[in-house]
């Protein structure tokens, strides 16, 4: 195995092909944020840690702390959603088993655009739920259910609820089922066992897909343009016209590394939970 | 028991969660009247519009050149880096370098993009789309290939090399044929990735060549119009299709 070809022969073509578009792009972007815009929208090599700074103005420091809360909503519901789910195909016949997963990950892997169109659909004024609502009499006339936060909620969990119940599924299907049992027949009640020994032993799987949903919550700029109308503002959209409207690269750089940033800390608290689940 | 119960009607719900807004724009996309609310009989006339379309018709062929150009690529590196990972002692730098473009927020990298293809001066177009969209596909063909690699018996390559085939031989005749259903697994999802990428792809196209989910993406924000129920069935059904044969080939494990 060993003698057939180095390793560094396998892994150069990709290797070299992140550093060329990834890692020198992110390093273009980081030095970008420290640099000033010119009056065309140009880039002026001239450093300042303006940008930085300007990240803390009122306005900017509100899309942020409004984006961190949503994404956090979305990644709680998405908690409270996927648990449940990923526990009941854990525990189903070897046989329903796969089917079940792949009919949670196949809408994931279908265009998420698309998706999100089917609830522009549902909820707009001339929309499925508004008509339903007036049929049944519920209501006298048309009702827009978009261009709020609860929409682009929606819209958010609807795409990444699959990154919840994946990492959830793997983490419970690895429980011994014996610990459980030994809980009952030590007098604990469901409530105590689920909460004393089968959330702490799942709590990787609970990170993990907190994370694989906040992140990309966080960063998704076309939700809230769609379902949020362009009012509700959210990091991504900020991002988005920094570099295709106001084209201020450089303070759009910055907020991207404002993003980044947020991202490096919640990876850290995952490895850092995963060494001590490890360790117990 | 009884939470068994709950169980299961929790998870229908989620179920229907998922599967219901995909229905509803199927059947819409068959409604003569293209209404959402008022049905107008069952009718191919929205399938039959879209082939007129020829700003969609020339979306669609752009994409697919874009999805094939990526997935050869990536099948290639990524097949090779998994084999190399694979070869090499755990090491757990190399492996969060290689699958970050899959935790990065999408905008970031499309930033980054947009800035390098800008300050090297390579025009945008379908290439630097393609380019782009193999950041993160070599992670993607890279992670199914390795979990197909993890089952591996090596002591097949080892025979083949002792019995004096070389190692490109022992490569073709061996080592690719067992691993060849984690590559075309691979391959097809890194396929329908980028056939459905939209952020990436709206920020490294040039003004003249869309990709289909740009295109997309223009339609749906002036609003519902009927025609767009269609497309969206014909690639939400496409995608599934691909999706569900790589899960023959061994499926997406590899990921969690």
């Amino acid at each position: 195995m060993k003698r057939m070809v180095s390793p560094l022969v396998l892994l150069g073509p990709a290797l070299a092909w992140l550093v060329v578009f990834l890692v020198f792009p992110l390093l273009l972007i980081f030095a970008f944020s420290f640099f000033q815009r010119g009056s065309f929208g140009q880039i002026v090599y001239d450093p300042t840690l303006k940008n930085y700074l300007r990240l803390f103005n009122p306005t900017v420091l509100r899309v942020f702390l409004h984006s961190l809360r949503l994404a956090a909503f979305v990644t709680f519901i998405a908690l409270l959603l996927g648990y449940p789910t990923a526990y009941f195909i854990a525990n189903q016949p070897a046989r329903w088993k796969n089917t079940l997963l792949v009919l949670v990950i196949l809408p994931f892997w279908t265009s998420y655009l698309i998706r999100t169109y089917a609830w522009i659909v549902l909820l707009n004024r001339e929309g499925v739920l508004s008509r339903l609502l007036i049929s049944l009499g519920l209501s006298r006339e048309p009702i827009s259910f978009l261009y709020n936060d609860t929409a682009i909620l929606i819209g958010l969990l609807y795409g990444y609820l699959p990154f919840m119940v994946l990492p959830l599924y793997s983490a419970i299907e690895r429980l011994n089922p014996e610990i459980r049992e030994a809980s009952f027949d030590l007098g604990a009640t469901p409530f105590q066992t689920f909460f004393r020994i089968t959330l702490p032993l799942t709590l990787r799987g609970v990170v993990t897909g907190a994370i694989f949903v906040f992140v990309p919550s966080l960063g998704n700029f076309f939700v809230p343009e769609l379902l949020g109308g362009g009012q509700r503002f959210m990091i991504g959209n900020m991002i988005n016209n920094q570099f295709l409207k106001a084209r201020d690269w450089p303070y759009g750089s910055a907020m991207a590394f404002g993003v980044m940033a947020i991202v490096f800390i919640l990876l850290l608290f995952q490895a850092w939970i995963t060494r001590r689940t490890e360790q117990s | 028991m009884r939470s068994q119960t709950w169980l299961r009607f929790h998870s229908s719900l989620v179920y229907i969660f998922l599967y219901a807004p995909i229905l509803m724009l199927i059947v819409l996309s068959f409604n003569r009247s293209g209404l959402p609310t008022a049905w107008g009989g069952f009718s191919l006339y929205w399938y039959a519009e879209l082939l007129q379309n020829r700003a969609l018709l020339n979306a669609a062929l752009n994409s697919l050149l874009v999805a094939s150009g990526s997935t050869l690529v990536s099948a290639a590196f990524g097949t090779l880096l998994a084999m190399g990972l694979e070869r090499i002692a755990r090491n757990l730098v190399l492996d969060a370098f290689v699958f970050l473009p899959m935790i990065i927020p999408d905008i970031v990298l499309a930033i980054a993009l947009l800035s390098f293809f800008t300050f090297i001066e390579m025009p945008l177009s379908l290439l630097t789309i393609t380019i782009s969209h193999i950041v993160f596909n070599i992670a993607f063909v890279a992670a199914i290939v390795r979990t197909r690699l993890s089952y591996f018996d090596n002591t097949l390559e080892e025979a083949s090399l002792d019995l004096g085939a070389p190692p490109l031989k022992t490569f073709f005749k061996i080592t690719l044929p067992l691993i060849l259903p984690g590559v075309i697994a691979g391959s097809l999802l890194a396929f329908t990735i980028s056939l459905d990428e939209f952020v990436i792809a709206f920020f490294t196209a040039g003004p003249a060549q869309p990709t289909l989910p740009i295109l997309i993406y223009s339609m749906v924000r002036f609003g519902v119009t009927p025609d767009v129920n269609a497309l969206a069935t014909i690639v939400l059904s496409l995608s599934a299709l691909l999706i569900l044969i790589a899960q023959r080939f061994g499926g997406t494990e590899g990921f969690f």
